[in-house]
């Protein structure tokens, strides 16, 4: 991976998005399984539908996961000092997300210098799923 | 609505070895295809010492144990009714396979929206490695929908 520099980004840029699959009843039985969370809102649709949900959908910590991969494709994991989300909409089966990203803040702080990224994860539809934050460390 | 009393309550310490074939498998359900998530040769190209663990992977911890959730039952939330507002993570060190992490929680507040329709339960943990060095903090805040 090609090391970014603190001098070759700017407040605005955009990071390349990322597009992942539609969601499907497989995804969540993996993810469950991976990640340990069995909480059966998620991979049973009797129990979705008793909570009153249309369907089973998909895990917070499977969209943060996506998000994740978005800013460890652009930098090192290394690099990655916070990713902070808020779930603002649940995402459901068929659901296609992708993740973008824009540089909202360059600063120094501990010696360090740190860029601020918005995140978004939105649907097909555009709807915003999940916003948040990374903060990354660059040379 | 839930008793407030339990702000401020620790959790029980959940500890999980960080294993190679359960990071392949996470990898596998999140579309990961950079090898250093899944071949050792990779990530030690890469810096290294074998397969890291992804940023949101260490969430797992508490859920093998399963004490937090165990602690929201006892409660008296239902599990049907939550949902994951918030999540956030601060590194300070890498966490790779052949890691035993450590996470310490609290839950450190408790309110509500909506006249009480809508309960927001706020969880704190510091997660640590085999050699007592702090790698993480993590917060989390949960939705209950009464």
């Amino acid at each position: 991976m090609a090391r970014l520099a603190f001098a070759d980004v700017n407040v605005g840029d955009a990071l390349p998005p990322l597009t992942v699959p539609a969601l499907n009843r497989t995804t969540l039985a993996l993810f469950a399984g991976a990640s340990g969370d069995h909480v059966p809102l998620h991979i049973d649709t009797d129990v979705a539908r008793k909570a009153g949900m249309p369907d089973v959908f998909g895990h917070g910590m499977l969209s943060m996961a996506y998000l994740g991969r978005f800013v460890t494709r652009w930098v090192p994991q290394a690099a990655l000092r916070s990713l902070d989300t808020r779930f603002v909409g649940i995402t459901h089966l068929g659901n296609v997300i992708t993740c973008t990203g824009k540089i909202v803040g360059k600063e120094e702080r501990d010696g360090e210098k740190l860029v601020r990224i918005e995140l978004q994860a939105i649907n097909q539809f555009g709807e915003i799923k999940t916003a948040g934050e990374a903060l990354i460390a660059l040379t | 609505m839930i008793d407030r009393k339990y702000i401020g309550t620790a959790l029980p310490q959940a500890t999980l070895e960080i294993e190679k074939g359960r990071l392949r498998f996470f990898a596998k359900a999140i579309g990961e295809t950079d090898p250093i998530y899944t071949d050792e040769a990779a990530a030690k190209a890469a810096g290294y010492s074998t397969l890291p663990a992804p940023p949101t992977f260490i969430f797992a911890a508490e859920l093998d144990a399963d004490t937090a959730l165990a602690a929201l039952k006892d409660m008296g939330v239902s599990l049907a009714r939550i949902l994951h507002g918030e999540q956030q993570f601060t590194y300070f060190a890498p966490v790779c396979a052949g890691d035993t992490i450590t996470v310490d929680s609290r839950f450190t507040d408790i309110y509500d929206k909506k006249n009480g329709a809508l309960e927001f339960i706020v969880k704190e943990s510091v997660v640590s490695n085999q050699h007592g060095s702090k790698v993480a903090e993590m917060r989390s805040v949960i939705v209950v929908r009464n």
